[in-house]
């Protein structure tokens, strides 16, 4: 079995790992960081996002084995301890989440976002989030969210 | 509005989130178990075959397989049973074929569950179940109705005739017939009320963990009621009783009815711990998840509204096919029938209603209630064949609502369909609804789109459902084979600090947020000293748990009856403390006082009082301070309001975009606005995802052809604009706190809004109706058919 190396939320990992390991499945079943969800398998549902080397991808279409010598970030690597990233905290004060599951994914995306377009309007926060679904939130308090974390990101 | 930061009223932030943001929720596939194992499920390819054998050899010979199970290590057990028995015209009880845990000699629809693998992981599982060889023959499949009534392929199940589950009606055909034949106008309305999954984002998920030392079972599952999965697993399926089965749904990722029901996945993930000793965990992924969860919707209707001169509504009937699936799951008979018949009246004094309804078994996914559950199909009939009468006689969309919404000096109204409205303010929502919407400039803005070479129309939607079901001697009567009412138990600890433990169950309502405000402001207790317990039918002492809309309106009452009964135990442990009689203290923002003097205990006080007694009425009480309340609602609750979508089409591309949509909604006292305001915005892109997006699409052969996120269409952000919302408010008379519930609004409101304004917009050129979803195909060849 292939052998991978990964700097996780900060921290080196170095597992061996069956091939065909996706790297959702090894963050979650390896690592045991299962903030990070599965809600499709055609990576159309964003609920896997997760940042390697800076950018969002979606850790169910990715071998663990593609993320050899990567840097990944997930929703627990986002903020220390009981702190909030500005993403985190505009979520909650913004009602942009409902059963959570599709949260974590959507938080990464959007921090992805705001990284490429720091002042977005609201369609291209709607279209940054084209692939990510939200079954709970009908996405009004996501957009709100997404514009009050911009702007609290920039001050 | 109550002000006060954490109280009734209040927008408190949902103190569950925390957990969510920072990736810790708990999730059921979150849990991993010692020496846990996985199980794969094969399931049948074909929609109607039967199943000549199974080989399991290569597959139990695989690495890290553990077991294979078929249906014969199910002989045992039950079939999956049916929550709700409806019968006949004729006074037959409806054909309740048996549904075996796993399919036997026969299978009935694509996703039919045929054998398990289990193995000690969930990839070797899945390379297992493609080693199971099964030698099927095909059998020609049903699919479509009418074709499944009048003209049946095959029979689903050989004791279903012409593949009817039941032929139901409610009302009085005969002079509904007369008064259609002498009215002087009649709208008819034929349509298909279109097939939905319902598409939780967490896909199902369930650990079966048996206790090898005293044998007993824990099922950690995606349920939406774990005290009814015990229940209906544990009587009916496993013959285990309820002390040595526990059921625990812990954080549940979204519902929307699709975790109400008792799956075939619960029972095997159960038997086969038992069996080979260690847990076994089952997770869906979606294309599962697509071909096993119950569907929703998929009516299709013929509608007659007869109207008098002046637009008032004499008669309205209704022919129904309801698509039953291939099994009956745990409450689709009712769907149709007793959620979907009795709301027919709307808001409106049509004085007389008559619906005929035929179940049918295809060979499909069972079919079971989805976020609004026959209501939506109600209100879609309804506001449709109303907008289309309206255009038919020449009335204003508002005003022909207007003419025939039952007034507010009305109440309590008894319909022509069973259900008695115990308040409402149709007016009220409609005028909102109207004013927000800037209804009356909408000619301004229809010429401004034509200029622009767009077609601008609006659409209204006004709406009534029934929730908070239900009283449990009416839904007995009607063939519900369960009460639904609540229960609840209020903790108060020794050092003053509150557990609440509810029978409802959160997933992704706040509750640990409302439930805690009722009772922060009840006891005049910090919320921060008030946890919500629910989910684990080892905490709980009971519960029917949440869909329907019910959790506050029969939950909340639930909660409020055993405050009530905490206060009255408190006043008596006060009473003692101050050396007065009980009738005299009163209990107020948290103290204990004596009416008319400076004398007070704090709740505190009398919580330690009641844990460390030794000055305490032992002649009177017992120590200890702890109710548990059943609260039966005395009848359902009538949300309403009234919803105004405006659109622009495209009539090149037929491409339909939601310029604005309002939501004037009654739902009787808000607890928390903001949460509410959230279940609104959810269900309204669930109703414009079955208005432009949604449609569980089948072939000819059964075969289920929108089975992934690529080819079933999510609403997603750019899909959908901001909505505006707001409140009016008729307390509900017959519960403690006037609620009536939020959480299906949205859904059951807004399709005919789109449509109505989809058909206003393509009303010069003569289109009449659009189906669901209205495509960007559908409307473009509308189009070009009309010019």
């Amino acid at each position: 079995m292939p052998k991978v190396s990964m700097t996780v939320n900060g921290q080196a990992v170095s597992v061996e790992v069956d091939g065909r390991t996706l790297l959702v499945d090894f963050l979650r079943d390896q690592l045991a960081l299962t903030g990070t969800h599965v809600g499709c398998d055609t990576s159309q549902c964003g609920a896997c996002v997760v940042h390697v080397n800076g950018e969002a991808a979606k850790s169910c279409t990715m071998l663990a084995a593609q993320a050899d010598g990567c840097d990944v970030t997930t929703i627990e690597g986002l903020s220390d301890g009981d702190d909030l990233h500005p993403m985190q905290a505009a979520f909650r004060d913004n009602h942009g989440l409902q059963c959570g599951f599709c949260t974590p994914g959507m938080i990464m995306s959007a921090v992805d976002l705001l990284q490429r377009n720091p002042s977005p309007s609201e369609a291209e926060i709607r279209k940054g989030l084209e692939g990510n679904i939200c079954r709970c939130t009908g996405y009004h308090n996501i957009v709100k969210a997404v514009a009050q974390a911009a702007s609290a990101m920039r001050s | 509005m109550n002000d006060s930061v954490s109280g009734i009223g209040a927008r408190v932030l949902r103190r569950e989130d925390f957990r969510f943001i920072k990736g810790r929720g708990k999730y059921v596939d979150d849990i991993v178990l010692t020496r846990q194992t996985y199980a794969a499920i094969v399931r049948s390819p074909h929609a109607h075959a039967t199943i000549n054998g199974i080989d399991t050899g290569e597959a139990a010979a695989m690495p890290g397989v553990i077991r294979v199970l078929t249906a014969k290590d199910f002989e045992a057990f039950g079939g999956l049973p049916c929550g709700w028995q409806v019968h006949s015209q004729n006074g037959d009880p409806m054909v309740e074929p048996k549904h075996p845990i796993l399919a036997d000699g026969k299978v009935r629809h694509v996703g039919d569950p045929v054998a398990v693998v289990i193995a000690n992981s969930r990839a070797e599982a899945r390379d297992a179940a493609d080693a199971v060889l099964v030698d099927y023959s095909e059998l020609p499949a049903v699919v479509r109705m009418p074709d499944a009534i009048s003209n049946p392929a095959a029979l689903v199940h050989d004791e279903a005739a012409n593949n009817i589950c039941f032929d139901w009606a409610l009302g009085d055909k005969t002079a509904i017939d007369e008064a259609i034949a002498s009215a002087a106008h009649v709208t008819t309305l034929e349509f298909t009320n279109n097939r939905l999954s319902p598409n939780a984002m967490e896909p199902r998920c369930a650990i079966g963990d048996f206790d090898t030392s005293n044998g007993d079972y824990t099922l950690y599952t995606t349920s939406q009621n774990p005290h009814v999965i015990r229940l209906l697993m544990g009587a009916f399926v496993l013959s285990i009783p309820e002390h040595k089965l526990r059921v625990y749904a812990p954080d549940v990722g979204g519902g929307f009815g699709s975790k109400i029901y008792h799956y075939a996945e619960e029972a095997i993930v159960t038997v086969a711990s038992k069996l080979i000793g260690r847990p076994v965990k089952w997770t869906s992924d979606r294309t599962e998840a697509f071909i096993s969860d119950a569907h929703g919707r998929d009516h299709v209707t013929k509608a007659q509204l007869a109207l008098d001169a002046d637009g008032k509504f004499l008669a309205l009937k209704v022919e129904t096919m309801a698509n039953m699936g291939a099994y009956l799951s745990t409450f689709a008979p009712c769907v149709p029938t007793y959620l979907h018949a009795t709301l027919l009246a709307g808001q409106y004094k049509t004085p007389l209603i008559y619906a005929n309804v035929k179940a049918v078994f295809t060979n499909t996914v069972p079919v079971d209630a989805y976020r609004g559950a026959g209501r939506p199909e109600a209100t879609y009939l309804l506001e449709r064949i109303i907008d289309k009468a309206a255009r038919e006689v020449g009335l204003d969309q508002a005003e022909i609502r207007r003419r025939n919404f039952i007034q507010p000096d009305e109440f309590p109204y008894q319909t022509p369909v069973a259900l008695v409205y115990d308040t409402g303010n149709y007016e009220a929502t409609l005028a909102a609804a109207l004013k927000a919407s800037s209804y009356d400039g909408i000619a301004q803005r229809k010429a401004e789109a034509k200029a622009r070479g767009k077609l601008r129309g609006i659409g209204l939607s006004c709406y009534i459902e029934a929730c908070g079901i239900a009283p449990s001697a009416v839904v007995g009567s009607l063939g519900a084979r369960a009460g639904l009412y609540e229960a609840a138990t209020i903790r108060v600890n020794p050092t003053g600090s509150i557990s609440v433990l509810t029978g409802s169950h959160s997933h992704g309502q706040g509750h640990e947020t409302t439930f805690a405000q009722v009772v922060a402001e009840q006891l005049g207790q910090p919320i921060d000293n008030i946890d919500i317990v629910h989910g684990d039918t080892a905490r709980i002492p009971f519960g029917m748990g949440t869909y329907g809309s019910r959790s506050i309106a029969v939950g909340g009452a639930a909660i409020v009856k055993a405050v009530d009964k905490i206060i009255a135990k408190g006043k008596k442990i006060a009473a003692h403390l101050m050396e007065a009689s009980a009738d005299d203290v009163v209990f107020e923002n948290g103290m204990f006082k004596v009416a008319g003097t400076d004398k007070e205990v704090d709740f505190g006080s009398v919580a330690l009082t009641a844990y460390v007694p030794h000055n305490f009425p032992f002649e009177e009480l017992e120590p200890g301070l702890e109710e548990t309340a059943f609260y039966d609602p005395a009848n359902f609750t009538y949300p309403a309001g009234s919803y105004v979508c405006e659109v622009e089409v495209d009539p090149e591309t037929g491409v339909v975009e939601i310029c604005s949509l309002h939501a004037s909604d009654d739902f009787g006292n808000v607890i928390n606005p903001m949460i509410v305001e959230g279940q609104v915005h959810g269900g309204l892109v669930q109703g414009i995802g079955q208005a432009l997006l949604e449609q569980a699409v089948y072939d000819e052969n059964g075969q289920l052809l929108t089975a992934s996120y690529n080819d079933y269409a999510m609403p997603r952000a750019d899909d959908v604009p901001n909505f505006t919302v707001d409140h009016q408010v008729t307390a509900c008379t017959h519960n403690p706190l006037g609620v009536k519930g939020c959480g299906e609004a949205g859904a059951i409101g807004s399709p005919p809004a789109v449509i109505n304004a989809i058909v206003d917009a393509l009303s010069e050129y003569g289109v009449e109706h659009i189906e669901m979803p209205a495509t960007p195909r559908k409307v473009w060849r509308a189009i070009q058919a009309a010019k």
